[in-house]
């Protein structure tokens, strides 16, 4: 398919702007004038439309059919939400109009708060962060004021982390300037704790952990996990990723986490929009209050306000308030669901299990127990005898018509398969999964080839990952700069063992 | 609400495919010392057409009909009714990173366009796919900045946005960074303070146009951070990047900034995206998701993430950063904005600006307020001596309908009379005179 720009024709445009007459613009002082005209694409407005409407149909999403990707949650994003953030009083709102211009948009975001501490167990919100990593950043960041405010922080330097952990956790711990402890997981995929008693001291700033893990199990020792950080005095963060399955159930507070960050578009729906946006809000420990991002949303009785008066902040890791529109979304979704947020996570664990009790016999399963909202299988057996990988079987199931789990992660599963259905799904729907999951077993043995060429129903073949990273061509090139394009190309070279 | 499909009787049946007699029973592994016996305390369910009426009474309580001239980073241009479209796209709006690209094709190439789109904007070899904000790029170019050079001093300028500084300020202790501010004079940087400052700092970051609306000698800016091998990095408003020379043609590293005035609603502050490029010699070091070309088995031209052994799924603690979920769908909102536009439509919206913004000024002066700094060039914001404390201006501009501006006094002491004018292309002549004759 084409791109915009090879569609682009001179003298074409989509969209007019005013000039009210006889107004004219002054003049850019020649040195920081514009001397050459930005490429952008020249079309009328249907060939715009037409363009990206092409796109799409090239996409596949949560609204054309099953995505069982695991630890995404992805989830049905109801049509009201789209509708209601786009009202004008949300959506014409400047973040920075004076509070008594946002009553609206604080309560709501006051409310949501509310539900958000119900949900953790925990005392005060921050809703701040923009995503789920980096809440955890700036969890991290509240740990140094925390310990700095009781003056441990130069003592207390490593973070403790399994071996499931999401990358995001290692990564947000190097941009916190802290050091990283891994902790490996035992034979039931708990976290090892006789491995985990000789790790944590008084060093140890805190753990990071995903619960259930990224494995879709629960930890059943978390209450002794619990007492070896609080007992070492180190506080505890709870990756918020694997909350669809436990709304209402139990809650990170009093599993004894003191910050949380929350997921806003995998558990309360905010559509992922080919990538985001989300919202990471994080939730506190009272103790862990005064150092939140600022501003937070406080009440005085009827009305709502932005109170950027907490002395021990840690400052700001965001614009404003936090991504509003997500806001809206999450809280339409919650006020959909009401206390049924448990019965939510109940039918998204029920789906997962019934998927893993139908599919164990013909994949492996590394960790024989009930799951919570997901499930790690393995493809080693059909790899070993058949030669057909999780690659395979997730590219093959394009051609039955679902997007594929996520593959060869958590690393401790070799050809993981990491399954995560949702509560959104019918009956029928899991049915035609597990058929075709079945299938591709089948396939493995009696023609792996038409495995291993996979996908044949899709409007590109199998894609060439390793060209596109040793030759990066990262934009159009117009056709008149192929030395540019190379540019990356002799970087990497020059990069090499720095 | 009707999100859930099970009946009783896939329940049932479900449960026995299980082998357990309850949906109670597969949370057997939660120990019971951690479990939640209650009902949750939140409000009660909404049907639809209730949570419709809720909403809009939430939104009813927020005031959107006073004419805005509040910019100070996030503006009120035009938002046109195909970026709205292009967006409900379910195929788009409900799919995530694609990390099956066979699946993703639409994405991919939308991502692949945007980044050509922000490369042709800002002189610059290579994109990421989008930051969380205007905020956060600043941050993650320190990052890199820091990585590129050895160095562990940011320079940026005071008249870079308030919440850009406050937000790099956060994360540099993580960093191992320190940050030094280079004050302005009358409302622009003196490029020779930015030499003295540069002298073993890893960056240099300035607004340009800078917070005041001021046009930086951003070339002379550029140079001195180059002199001192410090990497400049221009923070520039993408709706003047028609008018206002490209970043990559005088100097600058890696360019950033707020992508909100391309195709986003104002809506509260987000979510909106950060767009960072850069030159080519920092690709390696960029943060975030990056698409690439490459072909299929056919050999037909196909697009995938690229060069993720810079990430954090591959590289863990070693990674650029941790970003994973970006802000795909606000930066699509971009580019389908500036496909609409066109190199002479881009052009035209901030001349249209500068022309709004220029009149106001005229009209504000006539009108007997003085300019702030009078003897600047600015492009669609600029700030106006109100004559008394200018939030008490701006409430009695409110009472006549007219959302006059961002009072300055909240982020620089002694401006405390000074107010902050946005002029966007949606305002008109007559708004101006309302303007005008509201701060009188």
């Amino acid at each position: 398919m084409k791109l915009i720009y090879e569609k682009s024709q001179p003298g074409r445009r989509g969209l007019g702007v005013p000039r009210p007459e006889g107004l004219e613009p002054p003049e850019v002082p020649a040195h920081l004038a514009r001397k050459t005209p930005p490429r952008l694409p020249e079309l009328a407005e249907p060939e715009v439309l037409r363009h990206f409407t092409k796109l799409s149909t090239r996409n596949f999403g949560i609204d054309t059919g099953f995505y069982p990707l695991g630890s995404c949650t992805m989830k049905y994003n109801p049509r009201i939400n789209e509708r209601v953030v786009g009202l004008p009083g949300f959506a014409r709102l400047h973040p920075l109009v004076e509070d008594d211009a946002a009553q609206g948009a604080l309560e709501l975001e006051w409310h949501l708060q509310e539900i958000l501490r119900e949900v953790t167990g925990l005392d005060a919100v921050s809703l701040q962060p923009a995503a789920g990593s980096q809440g955890e950043l700036t969890g991290l960041m509240l740990f140094h004021a925390y310990f700095a405010d009781k003056g441990e922080d130069e003592q207390r330097t490593k973070i403790v982390i399994p071996d499931t952990a999401h990358g995001t956790n290692p990564a947000s711990v190097t941009m916190a300037g802290y050091e990283l402890t891994p902790v490996k997981t035992d034979a039931r995929g708990n976290i090892d704790v006789e491995d985990l008693r000789g790790k944590v001291d008084e060093h140890t700033a805190g753990l990071m952990l995903t619960n259930p893990s990224t494995l879709g199990l629960f930890d059943e020792n978390i209450e002794a996990i619990r007492d070896i950080f609080h007992g070492a005095g180190a506080l505890m963060y709870y990756d918020g990723a694997n909350l669809n399955a436990v709304c209402g159930i139990s809650r990170p507070g009093d599993m004894g986490f003191d910050v949380v960050h929350i997921n806003l578009h995998k558990t309360f729906s905010q559509p992922h929009g080919g990538g985001g946006p989300g919202g990471g809000p994080i939730a506190v420990r009272a103790s862990l209050a005064p150092f939140l991002p600022v501003p937070v949303v406080a009440r005085d009785g009827a009305t709502f306000r932005l109170d950027y008066d907490l002395p021990k902040s840690i400052g700001k890791v965001r614009a404003f308030s936090g991504p509003f529109g997500v806001f809206v979304r999450s809280y339409a979704f919650m006020r959909s669901y009401g206390p049924a947020l448990r019965e939510m996570s109940e039918v998204a664990v029920l789906n997962a299990n019934y998927l893993l009790a139908r599919l164990k016999d013909a994949y492996d399963l590394p960790f024989d127990r009930l799951c919570m909202h997901e499930f790690v299988l393995s493809a080693r057996t059909l790899k070993r005898e058949h030669g057909v990988s999780a690659l395979d079987v997730a590219k093959r199931l394009m051609d039955y018509g679902f997007h594929p789990p996520t593959i060869y992660f958590p690393l401790i599963v070799p050809e993981a398969l990491m399954i995560e259905p949702t509560e959104s799904e019918a009956r029928e729907t899991l049915d035609e999964f597990i058929e075709a999951m079945l299938a591709i077993a089948r396939e493995a043995a009696e023609d792996p080839e038409v495995v291993h060429s996979a996908p044949h129903a899709r409007p590109v073949r199998r894609l060439d990952e390793v060209r596109a990273a040793k030759q990066p061509v990262v934009r159009f090139g117009f056709g008149d700069h192929p030395a540019e394009q190379g540019a990356g190309d002799r970087q990497l070279e020059a990069q090499k063992g720095a | 609400m009707s999100y859930l499909s099970l009946t009783d009787a896939d329940r049932d049946a479900m449960l026995a495919a299980i082998g357990v007699s309850s949906v109670d029973e597969l949370f057997r592994d939660i120990p019971a010392g951690v479990r939640y016996a209650r009902e949750l305390d939140v409000p009660p369910a909404l049907t639809e057409s209730e949570l419709q009426r809720h909403m809009e009474e939430l939104a009813g309580k927020n005031v959107v009909d006073e004419i805005c001239f509040l910019g100070a980073g996030i503006y009120d241009h035009y938002v046109p009714a195909v970026v709205d479209a292009v967006l409900q796209r379910g195929e788009l709006l409900t799919a995530y990173t694609p990390y099956q690209p066979e699946m993703s094709q639409g994405v991919l190439q939308a991502i692949f366009e945007y980044q050509t789109a922000i490369c042709e904007l800002t002189g610059m070899d290579v994109s990421n796919a989008s930051g969380y904000d205007g905020t956060t790029v600043a941050a993650d170019a320190c990052f890199v900045a820091k990585h590129a050079t050895g160095r562990s001093k940011i320079v940026v300028t005071e008249a870079t946005n308030p919440q850009v500084r406050q937000v790099v300020k956060t994360y540099a202790p993580g960093f191992g960074l320190e940050v030094v501010e280079v004050s302005h004079e009358g409302g622009v940087t003196d490029p020779d303070r930015v030499r003295e400052a540069a002298q073993d700092a890893a960056a240099v970051i300035f607004q340009h146009p800078n917070f005041f609306g001021v046009l930086e000698n951003a070339p002379e800016l550029a140079a001195a951070a180059n002199e001192a091998e410090a990497m400049p990095i221009a923070h520039v408003d993408l709706v003047s990047l028609g008018v206002l020379e490209a970043p990559g043609v005088y100097g600058c590293a890696m360019a950033i900034g707020e992508g909100q005035s391309a195709g986003n609603a104002m809506s509260y502050g987000g979510p909106h995206y950060g767009f960072l490029a850069a030159r080519s010699d920092y690709i390696r070091r960029l943060p975030g998701r990056i698409v690439g070309e490459t072909v299929d088995a056919a050999g037909e031209r196909g697009y995938v993430l690229t060069l993720q052994t810079r990430e954090q799924h591959i590289r863990r603690e070693k990674a650029t950063s941790n970003i994973t979920t970006n802000q795909t769908l606000l930066a699509l909102a971009g580019l389908v904005h500036l496909s609409l536009l066109g190199p002479q439509g881009l052009r035209e919206l901030g001349e249209t600006c500068m022309a709004l913004a220029e009149h106001a000024k005229r009209r504000l002066q006539e009108a007997g307020l003085e300019l702030l700094f009078p003897e600047q060039t600015t492009f669609k914001e600029f700030a106006v001596r109100t004559g008394r404390n200018a939030r008490e201006a701006l409430q009695r501009a409110r009472a006549k309908g007219v959302y006059a501006g961002y009072p300055l006094g909240r982020d620089y002491p002694g401006l405390d009379d000074a107010l902050l004018v946005a002029v966007t292309e949606q305002r008109t002549l007559t708004e101006i005179e309302r303007l005008a004759e509201a701060l009188s």
